[in-house]
């Protein structure tokens, strides 16, 4: 199957090896990869913010890009910038006629990475190996807009070695959500700081996720408590081969 | 030096959550009742399978109402009326402010007792009634508390919800010169106590509505304390004050609503009372007033009918659990908001009723991650309407212009390939000058409470071009 990639700009400039891994799991797994390198951001950041004549002008960008990259599936290590581009282009945020039928083209084909492994492709088994106890993070995004929480499980489930333990608090937002971080920068590090009671208390050496921005949000907490949990996303551990 | 608080409004809200979010104490008092509620929630929620499909038809069902919201009205006060009440409208907060101070200053009304209603602080109706010359008696328990504190309610359903029994206690032996006891019981017979003379001398009592039945003219009231029953039944004159999107079409529908929003709100299958008020008392009855002045208040409603992008707004049914499970609201409390309707439902409502200059940091106060519309019985898409509200907000530029700025070179930088790419690089070498002890970058803001991740050697896409330079 001919499957292009998408990179979210965070992932691009701070997260590549998650990038990576999931580019070569695609790859082990017999698909046909592209990757286009004009791509940049999908504009969620000026969307989430209320800047949609900003967040415009990238989704014309990805638009043009994506409606013509000849692939059957545009995959992405992102829940939530998946929701950018299937849920608010052409709903939300409003765009101009050719575009808003791109949108409508392009929703039908993003997916994000675990889901388009369970739900599309059916696999469960991606022949990975990673000996730690890992804990999953859903992602707001990913849980509420895409519906996905069993997707990550079943495949961390069949993962050689890997012991999957639930935190009690995973389906709590982690606080991140984008400028909300800054705007309200006490109340997010408090949100975060709960989310990582809840990951020591799972008794989690790694802990996992869809998106690397609430990644980074709960990995930011862990370095500043000086805890020892790893943060990983997804694709690096699907990507870990014995 | 006393120190003067900050005033609980939503252009404080900066302010107002500085002062808290670093309070253990109310932060514990915060996870306790909210934790509470939610666990009580979900164990009555779980009577039902198809507990989705009801709230698709209560969604439904309030969206019919409000699409013919002048119909439903118009037979709404005819059966009032007919049944033997008075129906007034009101405009905005002042004229139903004024109108229910007129109505209760009447022959030399003096004491007025008041039960729970979210509309009567919405238009800070126990102040105006004050101001007025009545004696103006909070009774429902949380309310009380509250007007004994001096402070506003922090919560829709659960006023004093942001403070715990030892500091119910303190309050109560200040206030009211008992022995310290936090005992909620000895409490709640204090209370009960004063209120109860109050009830007898009252001469007006002031309520709320959680529904109004349109095929019938009823007033439907949900409480646990029997205080809005004698709030309503005892004084000789009942005001009941309420916005039109209360109104539902009918007794069947109605038995949908009790279900979800006892569950939701308390967890409760059902409120110790529920009263159903169909008139002033009858020639034929033993109990009830003698006027039952029913007061309809639009204080911006009719404006959010007309906006199609947040009318969903008016489904809201008052029952509080997007507060209860906003991880925003668990941390900084109702007067974090400085807002008299807190948490996700208050930062959508508040900017039509403040207006969304003063409101403007509200629908911002949200990490948008949608809890708040999966728990609500009847499912609004609330943090699609914070979004909303953003956009009007920045689109009328009036975020800070810093924000602004950066946003701008942002979608600039991002919107051709090579400059995002040089930016990258840029980033890349001079990323290390700006190290902090921690090993992560030193960014403003975020730094101060968390790590931010040193950027990678390479982007993924110079690891991709050099996956693709490297012979198969």
């Amino acid at each position: 199957m001919k499957v292009s990639l998408f990179i979210p700009c965070l992932t691009d400039q701070f997260f590549p090896d998650s990038g990576m891994r999931m580019l070569r799991v695609l790859e082990r797994l017999g698909h046909e990869v592209s990757y286009d390198p004009r791509q940049t951001c999908c504009g969620q950041p000026a969307f989430n913010t209320g800047y949609h004549h900003e967040a415009e002008t990238l989704a014309r960008k990805f638009l043009d890009i994506f409606d013509r990259d000849g692939a059957e599936y545009i995959v992405a290590p992102s829940g939530s910038c998946v929701t950018m581009v299937a849920q608010f282009y052409g709903r939300m945020l409003e765009l101009p006629a050719p575009y808003a039928e791109a949108a409508d083209r392009v929703r039908g084909r993003v997916r994000e990475f675990t889901s388009f492994l369970v739900d599309v492709l059916g696999v469960t088994d991606v022949g990975a190996h990673f000996a730690e106890r890992v804990t999953v993070h859903d992602s707001c995004h990913a849980l509420r807009e895409l519906r996905i929480k069993r997707q990550p499980r079943a495949l961390l489930e069949r993962v050689e070695g890997l012991e999957l333990v639930e935190m009690d608090a995973a389906e709590v937002c982690c606080g991140f959500g984008g400028t909300f971080a800054v705007k309200y920068a006490d109340v997010s590090a408090a949100m975060a700081e709960e989310k990582v009671d809840s990951i020591i208390r799972s008794g989690a050496t790694v802990v996992t996720g869809v998106d690397s921005s609430c990644l980074m949000q709960i990995d930011g907490m862990l370095r500043r408590r000086g805890s020892s949990v790893r943060t990983l996303h997804i694709a690096e551990i699907l990507g870990s081969i014995s | 030096m006393t120190h003067r608080p900050t005033p609980i409004e939503p252009e404080n809200i900066g302010r107002l959550i500085a002062e808290r979010i670093h309070d253990p104490r109310l932060r514990g008092n915060l996870a306790r009742a909210t934790t509470t509620s939610l666990v009580k929630r979900a164990a009555v929620v779980a009577d039902y399978d198809d507990w989705e499909s009801m709230r698709a038809v209560a969604h439904d069902i309030k969206r019919h109402v409000l699409d013919h919201a002048d119909d439903y009205l118009a037979r709404f006060e005819r059966q009032a009326t007919a049944a033997g009440a008075t129906v007034h409208f009101a405009g905005d907060a002042e004229d139903a402010s004024r109108l229910i101070c007129e109505i209760a200053a009447r022959h030399g009304r003096r004491v007025a007792v008041k039960s729970k209603s979210m509309t009567g602080e919405e238009i800070d109706l126990t102040h105006a009634l004050e101001r007025a010359g009545l004696e103006t008696i909070e009774t429902d328990l949380g309310e009380y508390i509250i007007q004994l504190a001096e402070e506003p309610p922090s919560h829709i359903t659960a006023p004093a919800l942001h403070k715990s029994r030892g500091e119910i206690g303190q309050l109560f032996s200040e206030k009211l010169g008992i022995e310290y006891s936090d005992d909620p019981e000895r409490l709640t017979e204090v209370a009960r106590a004063v209120l109860r003379e109050d009830f007898l001398r009252a001469d007006v009592g002031v309520s709320g509505v959680n529904f109004a039945i349109a095929e019938s003219g009823t007033l439907c009231i949900v409480e646990n304390e029997g205080n809005a029953r004698l709030s309503t039944t005892l004084p000789r004159v009942h005001i009941a004050v309420m916005g039109f999107e209360k109104l539902l079409p009918d007794f069947e529908t109605l038995s949908l609503f009790l279900n979800l929003l006892g569950r939701s709100a308390t967890g409760q299958r059902l409120t110790c009372y529920t009263s159903l008020i169909t008139g002033p008392r009858r020639a034929d009855e033993h109990d009830g007033p003698d006027e039952l002045h029913i007061v309809i208040l639009d204080n911006g409603r009719a404006r959010l009918l007309a906006d199609a992008a947040l009318r969903e707004a008016l489904l809201c049914i008052r029952c509080g659990a997007c507060l209860n499970v906003c991880p925003v609201y668990q941390k900084i409390g109702g007067h974090g908001y400085g807002s008299i309707y807190p948490g996700p439902i208050g930062s959508v409502i508040t900017p039509i009723f403040r207006g969304e200059t003063r409101a403007a940091g509200l629908p911002f106060a949200s990490s948008l991650c949608g809890a708040c519309a999966d728990i609500c019985p009847v499912h609004i898409d609330l943090h699609h309407l914070l979004l909303t509200w953003r956009a009007r907000i920045s689109g009328k530029r009036k975020g800070k212009w810093t924000e602004r700025l950066i946003m701008w070179t942002f979608v600039r930088v991002a919107a051709r390939t090579a400059l995002f790419d040089l930016a990258g690089r840029l980033l890349r070498v001079f990323g290390p000058l700006l190290r902090s002890r921690d090993g992560g970058l030193r960014v403003p803001i975020w730094s101060d409470t968390r790590t931010f991740p040193a950027p990678p050697p390479r982007s993924f896409k110079q690891c991709w071009r050099a996956d693709q330079e490297r012979p198969s």
